[in-house]
């Protein structure tokens, strides 16, 4: 039933109209990017929405300093090529500075360490709004959020008083020191993603095809092997073809063993995939509301 | 491909949620690891079977008390179309989120439990459905099994429905109505064989049969918010001035001449672009940037129109209010009124009419409106607004309601 290949165009419109909005509602907004495919489309949206003109926000990364080469290395191509302002702020920082500590254990990771620092670059730039690609089919918290996401004073993230939307009417309107949480392909499924970087014919990181790697078993998911993960010892590294399906943290984001190296093999192998995208992410596996409770604290 | 939005409204007793759980089940939407993960929940939770509402109810709170507050948006594709489900809440208390759940929406599903009937809920979703000018209204009378896919009961129900729903209807309106049951899948996707006296299609089929949200873009007129004027100031582009928008309703071609409001200069349409590409002609929902002939001055929240299509400009405006804050709406105070993009300072003239959604009781010359009330106010607005009717052209007939002091949207209105 689920064979869907084309992309529905009425959601490029509905992101254009946010990103527009974004640009005449706030003084300072920025675009958060990671260099994985939301982000990319992010991007390609951006581009769209104010063509002749050039992208009026600048891109920000939260870098855990363990994320993959070939992403980090797409972003700074990528910003390059756009010739916009790409800033980058790491949590490596924000460790050395003590304001966050470093996870111990086999699931130590930064994942959640990047909220402190994201609210301090918000801080340091005083961006009013921050462009994220969430969307709302990812996760269950995820599906209760608006499209303008007000934040209070500490970032924090009130599910209970959120601002009704309706229509296509939104509401920016907040008092200095808060800040918005824009999430312009609220509506759209990983399946349109992929359908429109097909569409789109965009670039992205090579680590979404199959290639080979090194890796290990844990929980049932197959690991990235890394210097940042704590492996025990009877968690032994082996090579094997592997792709991601989505891409974050190297220590919270896990490969799927895939022999699809083009973009129609990725799409047919969604359509048949027995797995969720977040079902490969470790930060979500840690409690029945992980996302929700992230989120209250500040996190994208 | 066309995108279908549907608005569901009602508790988890109604048995809402097992219906979006059955619909995303049959169109193959629930991924392996989502079934384990509500299997593990469902157990945790003490249940001997799969809880398909915890799918939905995606907050902390919302588990911990087993019932909707916010609205949820769920996605399932068919071959043919992209369907939203917005789920919102059915309590009274919640009437503002399922407003704002069915705002977007083109179907409005309205469930019935077969056991209970027609209740105080189906009349307050019907009146909702109708308020925000719904076009279809599918009635889903469920949980058939357990009255033995009676056809009697049924025809009873429906019957009751039509009492209520004749004084409440608008012209245009269609409604459906189907017998299901959404723990058995009977009538969902394949027409069931229980209920042999029903002569209607599949709830999908139905769905499926919903003509595409921009049909109307040939009939309402050409109604173009500017969101944001281009002007990119390059070598290449230096005397590009393109105005950009998403087209509230109707179309335009190139060559149209056309008004700006509030100014009422004329120009002629030179281009209508998307991104790189130059189009002949653009229709509603469609985000362009339009380029005139003549240097006009045109900022953010002006309005381009086709001449001899213009709306009445309004600083004076009439409007059914849905009150969203628990702080009253008063008569005298001063809020900002948003329609589409354009924002201008308000005051409350008069509350002339309220009524309570809960009871249905109306009453006269009040001088507030409480949360989830509704009410025909009219405002002083400090400069023009380019309202339509909502009644004659929705996309271009409703706005929100700001509290300037605390920024919250605090009630959504629709012009009269």
């Amino acid at each position: 039933m689920n064979i869907n290949k084309q992309f529905p165009r009425a959601l490029e419109d509905e992101a254009i109209f946010i990103l527009r909005e974004v640009a005449a509602q706030f003084e300072k907004p920025a675009i958060l990017f990671s260099g994985g495919k939301d982000s990319i489309t992010l991007v390609r949206l951006a581009q769209k929405a104010f063509f002749p003109g050039k992208i009026p926000f600048p891109l920000v990364h939260v870098d855990t300093g363990h994320n993959f080469p070939e992403t980090t290395d797409f972003r700074d191509k990528l910003a390059a090529e756009l010739g916009v302002e790409l800033i980058i702020r790491n949590v490596e920082d924000s460790i050395k500075a003590g304001k966050v500590k470093e996870e111990t254990g086999k699931y130590a990771s930064r994942n959640a360490l990047q909220t402190v620092t994201l609210l301090d670059t918000i801080e340091e730039f005083k961006f009013d709004a921050c462009i994220g690609g969430a969307r709302r089919d990812e996760e269950k918290a995820r599906a209760k959020e608006r499209i303008f996401s007000v934040r209070n004073d500490f970032g924090e993230w009130d599910a209970k008083k959120q601002r009704p939307e309706l229509f296509d009417m939104l509401n920016g309107k907040i008092d200095l020191g808060e800040n918005v949480r824009v999430f312009p392909i609220s509506n759209w499924t990983e399946l349109d993603v992929w359908n429109y970087i097909k569409a789109e014919n965009l670039e992205i990181p090579s680590i979404y095809f199959a290639h080979e790697r090194e890796v290990f078993d844990r929980d049932g998911m197959i690991w990235s092997d890394s210097e940042f993960i704590n492996k025990s010892e009877d968690e032994v590294p082996y090579k094997t073809i592997v792709r991601f399906r989505t891409v974050g943290d190297m220590t919270c984001t896990a490969a799927v063993s895939s022999t699809a190296d083009n973009i129609d093999t990725i799409i047919e192998e969604i359509l048949e995939a027995e797995i969720s995208e977040r079902g490969a992410r470790i930060d979500d596996k840690r409690s029945e509301a992980a996302m929700e409770k992230r989120k209250q604290q500040g996190y994208f | 491909m066309d995108i279908l939005r549907i608005a569901t409204a009602g508790s988890v007793d109604d048995g809402k949620s097992t219906l979006i759980g059955r619909l995303l089940f049959e169109t193959q939407s629930i991924t392996k690891d989502k079934i384990e993960a509500l299997k593990a929940a469902s157990q945790r939770k003490g249940l001997d079977f799969v809880d398909l509402s915890l799918l939905t109810d995606g907050l902390i709170a919302e588990r911990e008390q087993g019932i909707t507050i916010d609205v949820a948006h769920i996605y399932f594709n068919t071959p043919t179309r992209k369907y939203i489900i917005a789920d919102t809440p059915g309590h009274f208390e919640y009437t503002r989120n399922m407003v704002t759940g069915a705002s977007n929406a083109s179907v409005s599903i309205i469930l019935i439990d077969a056991r209970n009937g027609v209740g105080e809920q189906t009349r307050r979703h019907f009146y909702i459905s109708s308020l925000l000018e719904i076009k279809n209204v599918v009635v889903a009378v469920n949980k058939m099994d357990l009255v033995d896919y009676s056809e009697t009961r049924y025809e009873e129900i429906k019957n009751d429905f039509f009492e209520l729903s004749d004084k409440l209807r608008k012209p245009n309106q269609n409604i459906t109505f189907i017998p299901i049951s959404s723990l058995y899948g009977e009538n969902i996707v394949v027409k069931s064989e229980k209920m042999p006296w029903y002569s209607g299609d599949s709830l999908l089929n139905i769905l499926e049969g919903v003509a595409p949200e921009d049909i109307d873009s040939a009939v309402l007129p050409f109604r173009f918010p500017v969101q944001h004027v281009i002007r990119p100031k390059s070598e290449e582009y230096h005397d590009f001035r393109g105005y950009s928008g998403k087209i509230a309703s109707g179309q335009i071609n190139k060559g149209d001449m056309v008004a700006a409001l509030p100014s009422q200069q004329i120009s002629k349409v030179k281009e209508i672009f998307k991104y790189t590409d130059s189009l002949d002609s653009a229709h509603q929902t469609e985000s362009v940037v339009i380029t005139l002939e003549d240097n006009i001055d045109i900022s953010r929240g002006n309005m381009l129109v086709k001449i001899g299509e213009q709306p009445e400009l309004k600083k004076q405006v009439n409007a059914r209010i849905c009150w969203m804050d628990t702080e009253p709406m008063k008569v005298g105070k001063g809020y900002l009124v948003q329609h589409g993009i354009n924002r201008v300072k308000a005051k409350v003239a008069s509350i002339d009419s309220r009524l309570e959604i809960s009871t249905f009781e109306a009453s006269e010359n009040v001088d507030e409106l409480k949360l989830n009330q509704i009410g025909e106010v009219s405002f002083k607005l400090a400069a023009h607004i380019f309202a339509d009717n909502f009644e004659s052209n929705p996309a271009n007939g409703a706005f929100i309601i700001i509290d300037e002091f605390n920024n919250n949207t605090v009630g959504v209105g629709f012009v009269k």
